[in-house]
């Protein structure tokens, strides 16, 4: 038998990890301590999970659950001590951190990794599972869409019957996981006044999950989200729970939609764009209701909601601003360029794509993003990162005359031709993927603009 | 001058940012005054020989792939006697596995393929999955570089005397272990590069091009150098990340 460091002496030393990887500088200790538990006794992020009274909640999603989870958390915190990953490190080993630095908490409240949810939901033994979507992202990390699928399928039916499931009807792959499972929560959009007027690009399971055949779509929302049936077996889109109606967009500044549940509709003003942060709204009010908050309080935590790390957030810098939206998959990039265009094209633009394992090493997804929209305004973009060369190409391809692009592989050099290029009292747009991200935030907290991230509230 | 592009199956086989080696074919073509018309083939199209100049085939993941392979099959003459008469095509990935005799799943049942290129693909355990450097000669004396990224559980496996399209610098190739990568018969070229191909790799869309209006015109036209320092940059980043973090067993 192994020798089992006990428990109580295993979280001081991965606590003391996260203060010296603070000290030394290397960054916020939101893994380091996670790794260092799960080396010493993977065991113990069981048992760490067992100890909070309320249980685990877990959200997973390709697109959204950082912002789905943070809004969750919005709703969930006047009511609960959380244990919550809010900094996005979504493996094992940033669930574990989360539950290393949550001394007293009472609720877990964790977003998951796609391909980390099996093990995930195995040792963490969740009360309630939120899924929203599965698009393409990272094949090179995850090999094929529907390998995912698969294994969402068995970890969904190795859930016992009393944990809560809440699904995204509108996916057809996700949608399904609610078959068969009593007393599953199903989300979706219900105003076809906000489709598409075709598939676009990006839409992943565009085939009968069941027989093959093109879906038919009454609306499609978001890549192959939408109100889809099958016009030859008629597998269709599941009776919604929680639906969005009525939805208002305004442009860059917000979204306003008609909540719909069973215990009454309420109108919900979010402070975030998008038809995508609907969706996340409707993801997180299904899973606050699953946990038992009451309609008033989702409502109030969906309104108090800012912006999540990275995601539509706004830096102010001097007398400038940088807005920051995170870029990482075709379906998540197209809805940002879609609110940006809503919003005014802007006429300049910084766009910074990296390469690391975090972003994707297969950077070919910038190819299946419709970026082409922008074009109409864009009078000068600032290509940046690892692959700002590969960058610079896809919009050279897309009609940009090469002479309107900066190619700048260094972040912070780019940075300051934006920002140069910015007018005082402007505001530069920045898109960044994940790792590209973390760095911008880096360099603008550096320059003493914003708190660095471990120490930002939630 | 027209050039015709006939796209196999856009809807199915997308996988990997196919249609940004349209773009680059498209822009290309018209920056040197031509025109290209790209048109989609599907189940209800046939393929009549000399209709097209090139044709276009991309990747898809299993489940796509298993829905076209019949169809693509049905249109294995049309292809052939098409390529045989000096049409030009490029295979990606998935297109390029369906182009061979068959593909064999990890269960053991065969996809059957057009059998343009003579080679057949089976199923391995691992995927395998990087960035990966080539040489090629695609005209003696030409030496050529190509980079991109693979992503492919099939391990393919060319007839003896086949032509690969080139030799692996860095990276898995055709199956892991020969060194080559890719296939070659005529102006068809087949390969496993995406990410996607063409715009890190202009020398081939235009290698593409010129065999697309000899197909039409019956000769090979000389192309007057674009203004490509963006994507010699982009390739070049593009090779570095194959010779450094390329997959090897």
């Amino acid at each position: 038998m192994a020798l089992r460091v006990p428990l109580p002496a295993e979280i001081a030393l991965a606590r003391a990890a996260a203060g010296l990887s603070r000290l030394a500088g290397i960054g916020g200790g939101t893994t380091l301590p996670g790794k260092l538990l799960w080396k010493l006794d993977p065991g113990a992020v069981d048992r760490l999970a067992d100890r909070l009274p309320q249980g685990r909640a877990l959200v997973s999603a390709t697109n959204g659950k950082t912002t789905t989870s943070a809004m969750a958390a919005r709703i969930l915190g006047p009511s609960f001590r959380l244990a919550h990953n809010r900094s996005g490190a979504n493996l094992v080993s940033g669930v574990a951190s989360a539950l290393l630095a949550a001394r007293d908490a009472e609720l877990g409240l964790f977003e998951v990794d796609e391909g980390a949810l099996p093990e995930v939901a195995r040792r963490l033994r969740p009360r309630a599972v939120c899924l929203g979507n599965l698009f393409r992202d990272q094949l090179d990390r995850y090999g094929e869409l529907e390998l995912l699928a698969q294994r969402w399928r068995a970890a969904v039916s190795s859930l016992p019957e009393a944990t809560a499931i809440v699904v995204n009807g509108d996916d057809p792959q996700v949608g399904d996981l609610a078959s068969g499972r009593r007393g599953a929560v199903v989300f979706g959009l219900d105003d076809p006044r906000h489709a598409s007027p075709e598939l676009q690009h990006a839409a992943d399971s565009k085939w009968c999950i069941r027989c093959g055949t093109p879906y038919a779509y009454a609306a499609a929302y978001i890549g192959h989200l939408g109100d889809y049936r099958c016009p030859s077996c008629g597998h269709a889109r599941p009776a919604l729970d929680i639906a969005a109606r009525a939805i208002e967009l305004n442009g860059l500044e917000s979204v306003s939609f008609e909540l719909v549940t069973p215990e009454g509709a309420r109108r919900v003003e979010l402070a975030v764009p998008g038809l995508y942060n609907v969706y996340n709204a409707l993801a997180a009010a299904g899973l606050a209701r699953a946990l038992g908050s009451a309609l008033d309080a989702v409502v109030a935590g969906l309104q108090g909601f800012s912006a999540a790390f990275g995601r539509f957030e706004r830096i102010v810098l001097g007398d400038r601003t940088l807005l920051v939206l995170l870029i990482k998959n075709p379906a998540g990039a197209n809805e940002v360029v879609r609110t940006l265009v809503a919003g005014g094209s802007p006429r300049l633009l910084l766009v910074a794509l990296n390469d690391e394992i975090a972003d994707g090493r297969d950077v070919s997804w910038i190819w299946d993003v419709d970026f082409e929209p922008l074009l109409g305004g864009l009078e000068r973009l600032v290509a940046t990162g690892e692959r700002a060369a590969e960058l610079a190409l896809r919009f050279k391809y897309a009609g940009l005359a090469a002479s309107a692009i900066d190619v700048i592989p260094s972040l912070e050099d780019a940075l300051d031709r934006g920002l140069e290029l910015t007018a005082a009292g402007a505001e530069l747009v920045a898109l960044p993927t994940y790792t590209a991200m973390l760095s911008l935030r880096d360099l603008v907290a550096r320059r003493g603009f914003v708190r660095p991230y471990w120490e930002a509230a939630a | 001058m027209k050039i015709v592009v006939g796209h196999l199956f856009p809807d199915y086989l997308n996988i990997y940012a196919d249609r940004g080696n349209m773009a680059v074919l498209a822009r290309r073509a018209a920056w040197r005054g031509h025109e290209v018309e790209v048109r989609g083939l599907g189940a209800d199209n046939a393929v009549r020989p000399g209709e097209h100049d090139l044709y276009y085939i991309g990747g898809g993941q299993d489940r796509e792939q298993e829905l076209v392979a019949p169809a693509l099959a049905a249109h294995g003459e049309g292809i052939h006697a098409a390529v045989d008469g000096g049409a030009a095509l490029l295979a990606v990935c998935g297109g390029y596995q369906l182009l061979g005799r068959f593909y064999r799943d990890q269960s053991g049942d065969e996809l059957p393929g057009v059998g343009l290129f003579p080679l057949h693909t089976v199923a391995g355990e691992r995927r395998m999955i990087g960035d990966v450097l080539l040489e090629c000669e695609l005209e003696p004396g030409d030496r050529r570089t190509l980079a991109g990224f693979e992503n492919h559980a099939g391990r393919t496996y060319l007839d003896g005397g086949a032509e690969p399209l080139g030799r692996v610098v860095a990276g898995f190739g055709n199956d892991g272990e020969t060194g080559y990568e890719g296939c070659r018969v005529g102006r068809a070229v087949g390969t496993y590069l995406h990410g996607p191909l063409l715009p890190r790799n202009a020398w081939l869309a235009d290698w593409l091009l010129s065999q697309a209006i000899a197909h039409r015109t019956g000769e090979v036209p000389t192309f007057e150098p674009l203004e490509d320092d963006l994507e010699a940059e982009a390739h070049e980043v593009s090779a570095r990340r194959a010779r450094t973090r390329g997959g090897r067993y």
